[in-house]
């Protein structure tokens, strides 16, 4: 590779591009990468191995250490996102990049306004909007404020700021992340014509069945290094996880069947309103039980976070019950929730799962700090801490130099190690599980999936939430699917469902009867 | 208390309403921009006792209004563009920054005022903590035909120039947030940066704008305070009006309607702490009412706005 002709046959070559930051960690070490045009190229690795970082420095917003880009045959040195997108490269960021108080127009054209005088020419951002999203068949709503649109559109967006930006080479970073099965279709058919019609697509996932879908090649990382190029259809899913991970990854979870006893959570008519007056919760029932794991299926922002928000008192509902035990939790403070054995594994492990310039030790023990084993007298007793963390970091496998070092510095992978180590091991009769394993690497996730099934059969009552479907589906003993702040559907048994009956669910096509989903509470 | 009734019924006391709310509004104008563009500058003071200053010393050197006015202006915008460098550039808490020029423009103004004009005691031009330039000040302005109707002429006519600049420069300001590119780069700066820069918006030079700008309505407020609302420049005479418009910025909801709204409540306010003093009123208990009315206003604000968000869901 690399030599005479081929050279002209990439568009994008990274040559051994290496990226150390400053505080002396290497992202990326000699990493080679290359796009022909026209195809859509996978870049795999697990969390932390450095694909992000690559496609930062294509898209201007890192500087390599050491390398060469070539693009179109030409080397060049880009030194900001405006240099990038002047020269064909669009990315499409994991978080989106829109700004939710403008309009869907007034975001793409954001930058590049049309004027007419000294004013904003509204009509004809409008009008460039419309005229682009029909050119590539991206179906969004130029007037609407980017609050009120749906993820799916928030994405389309994006990829419409590309385009109009004329970019050539579309970096997606984990596209279908926040997807439902159709959006996710519906997306791949819009790249497959962007792919006819000679664009180039960087699809980064950690999704296996999407990249043999979807792609014609694929770049795996590991460790900051590239581990080779291949094309899609000649390696097996296996192999590629092999790749990723350096060995043989499970991707089913092992369990057996659920013998769920008595009710550990009883939620009741729980009622939410937000404060933009929209109705987030919406007479949500259900009941979980010890010994087994209720999944919440649901395309984000239909109720599930606000849900968790109420079970741990990080919001408080307008009407409903909420009772762990028998004993009602609206409204108790956080350390009393956790007196009765609730633990939460929360969707931003940023925010509320780690005070991230402190230590493993000091977050692993955040939840018992005030344990009489612990201290002695108004003292900390070290040597028991030191035992403690020691214990629980070898445990949950958090990969770190030290109990003592800072969280921060870990990956995402081992940061959420750190707080599944806390609040998996405090024994929690009730674990609320909200989006345990997004975005993190397939070996953390595995780990935390078996972890959950573990404490399930060993008796925990476990309430999962996920956007993942196939974690969800996989993982849950039974299933809601949650739409427009209700429950629209209960399934007893998980395991007999299909994707696409799920997205019927979680688009509001389908809906059972109340009584079907009256079934999920136990009485 | 009829004495009191009389007096706030007067033409001239509504018209004292509108002076004593342009300095502020101009402040509260700074405070709506910079948090658009997804900051705060709390050192709206301290650029106002700088400009006030600078103006009244150019003022009466110079002669002419104008050239305080300018000097007032320009002393505004650059010493806010070195706030923004400390804060953008060199990484310091924009909060301690604005703290420092806010002790600056308290002590600092009064030192700079002794050692540029070598004022002492007993000297015809000023006393110790202050200068008197009356005679240059910035003209006041009579509408014709306005200036006749009885009542509302008395109220609207007869104002300073700066006066009705700080309401005009409020619609400017308005149609600028809104209606611009800069506006929606100031807008998509403040709400979500990286947004904009992925797209090619300089963050800093947009930050730097929109704090150059707090400057510019800083130079106005400040001109105003020494070559209008007062004949000279004293120490700290701009009296908090640099915190009130802070006050002023998040009751009016961030929006150039609702912070002049806001503005003229507070005008509203010292206006009448001034006629309650005038009646006869204890000047240590008069003189805190502004203030009061502003930690009232601002409770019942945050009471209200936090009533208005639950009272649908009763509803529903």
């Amino acid at each position: 590779m690399g030599d005479g002709v081929n050279r002209e046959e990439y568009i994008v070559q990274m040559k051994q591009i290496s990226k150390v930051y400053s505080n002396g960690v290497a992202a990326n070490q000699g990493v080679d990468f290359n796009l022909k045009k026209g195809e859509i190229h996978a870049l795999m690795g697990e969390n932390g191995a450095g694909k992000s970082t690559l496609m930062k420095m294509l898209f201007g917003m890192e500087q390599p250490t050491s390398g060469e880009i070539v693009i179109n045959g030409e080397t060049t040195v880009l030194s900001s996102p405006s240099v990038a997108i002047s020269k064909g490269i669009g990315m499409v960021h994991q978080h989106f990049m829109l700004v939710p108080s403008l309009s869907v127009a007034e975001n793409v054209v954001l930058g590049m306004v049309p004027k007419k005088g000294i004013f904003i020419d509204k009509e004809k951002a409008i009008e460039i909007t419309r005229e682009n999203a029909e050119k590539y068949n991206l179906h969004v709503e130029p007037e609407m404020r980017v609050a009120d649109i749906p993820v799916g559109m928030k994405q389309k967006v994006e990829i419409l700021k590309a385009l109009v930006r004329g970019a050539k080479i579309l970096i997606l970073d984990e596209p279908t992340a926040v997807l439902t099965a159709q959006e996710t279709e519906e997306l791949f058919r819009e790249l497959t014509t962007l792919k006819k019609e000679g664009y180039t697509v960087v699809f980064i996932s950690h999704k296996l069945n999407e990249i043999k879908e979807i792609t014609d090649r694929l770049t795996i990382m590991r460790n900051g290094r590239s581990m080779g190029v291949y094309e899609t259809k000649d390696v097996s899913k296996e192999d590629i996880s092999r790749l990723m991970v350096g060995r043989d990854v499970v991707l089913n979870v092992q369990k057996d069947p659920a013998k769920p006893t008595e009710t550990v959570l009883k939620v009741r008519d729980l009622e939410y309103v937000n404060e933009w007056n929209k109705k987030m919760l919406n007479k949500v029932s259900f009941d979980v039980r010890k010994g087994e794991i209720l999944g919440i299926a649901g395309v984000e922002g239909n109720g599930q976070k606000e849900l968790i928000d109420m079970l741990f008192n990080l919001n408080v509902p307008d009407a409903g019950t909420a009772e762990v035990n028998g004993r009602s939790i609206i409204g108790l403070p956080q350390a009393k929730i956790r007196e009765m054995g609730v633990s939460l594994v929360p969707e931003d492990r940023m925010l509320y799962g780690i005070a991230g310039t402190a230590s493993i030790e000091e977050n692993v023990i955040s939840d018992r700090c005030a344990k009489k084993e612990l201290n002695n007298g108004p003292l900390f007793k070290m040597s028991e801490i030191h035992k403690l963390s020691e214990q629980l970091v070898k445990d949950y496998t958090v990969l770190c130099k030290s109990p003592a070092q800072q969280v921060g510095m870990l990956s995402g992978g081992n940061i959420q190690k750190v707080v599944v180590a806390r609040e998996f091991s405090n024994d929690p009769a009730l674990i609320l599980a909200d989006q345990p394993t997004r975005g993190i690497d397939v070996g953390a996730t595995e780990f935390i999936r078996k972890k959950l099934v573990e404490l399930s059969r060993s008796g925990v009552a476990v309430l999962l939430v996920s956007a993942d479907l196939a974690e969800v589906m996989e993982l849950s003993d039974s299933l809601i699917v949650m739409h427009n702040g209700r429950i629209v559907a209960y399934f007893r048994d998980a395991e007999t469902l299909t994707d696409e009956e799920m997205g019927e669910y979680m688009l509001g096509l389908k809906e059972q009867t109340p009584e079907e989903i009256r079934r999920v509470c136990h009485d | 208390m009829s004495n009191l009734l009389s007096n706030i019924l007067s033409p001239g006391f509504f018209f004292s309403i509108f002076r004593i709310s342009a300095p502020i509004l101009y402040a509260t104008l700074a405070a709506i921009v910079v948090e658009k563009a997804g900051f705060a500058n709390i050192g709206l003071e301290g650029l106002m006792m700088f400009s006030a200053l600078f103006g009244s010393l150019a003022s009466y050197y110079a002669g002419s209004w104008v050239v305080g006015f300018l000097t007032a202006v320009i002393v505004g915008v650059v010493m806010s563009l070195v706030m923004g460098f400390f804060a953008f550039q060199l990484q310091t808490d924009i909060i301690l920054v604005g703290i420092a020029i806010n002790l600056m423009g308290s002590g600092g103004t009064l030192f700079l005022c002794k050692i540029i004009t070598d004022i002492t005691e007993g000297k015809a031009m000023a006393s110790t903590t202050g200068l008197v330039t009356s005679g240059i000040c910035i003209p006041n302005i009579s509408i014709p035909l306005i200036k006749d109707i009885p009542f509302i002429g008395e109220v609207i006519s007869g104002h300073s120039l700066l006066t009705y600049l700080a309401f005009l420069v409020c619609i400017l300001t308005s149609i600028m947030l809104y209606r611009t590119s800069l506006g929606l780069n100031i807008r998509a700066v403040g709400e979500n940066s990286n947004a904009a820069a992925s797209v090619g918006v300089s963050v800093l030079k947009i930050k730097y704008i929109a704090i150059g700008f707090s400057g510019l309505m800083s130079g106005f407020g400040g001109a105003f305070m020494s070559m209008s609302y007062a004949q000279g420049w004293s120490q700290d005479m701009v009296a908090g009006r640099g915190f009130i418009a802070l006050a002023a910025q998040a009751m009016g909801g961030g929006e150039c309607l609702g912070g002049m709204l806001s503005s003229l409540l507070f005008g509203f306010a010292q206006a009448l702490g001034i006629k309650f003093s005038a009646v006869g009123l204890d000047s240590n208990l008069a003189s805190p009412i502004p203030y009061a009315i502003t930690i009232i206003s601002l409770a019942i604000f945050g009471f209200v706005r936090i009533n208005r968000a639950k009272k649908p869901k009763v509803a529903a």
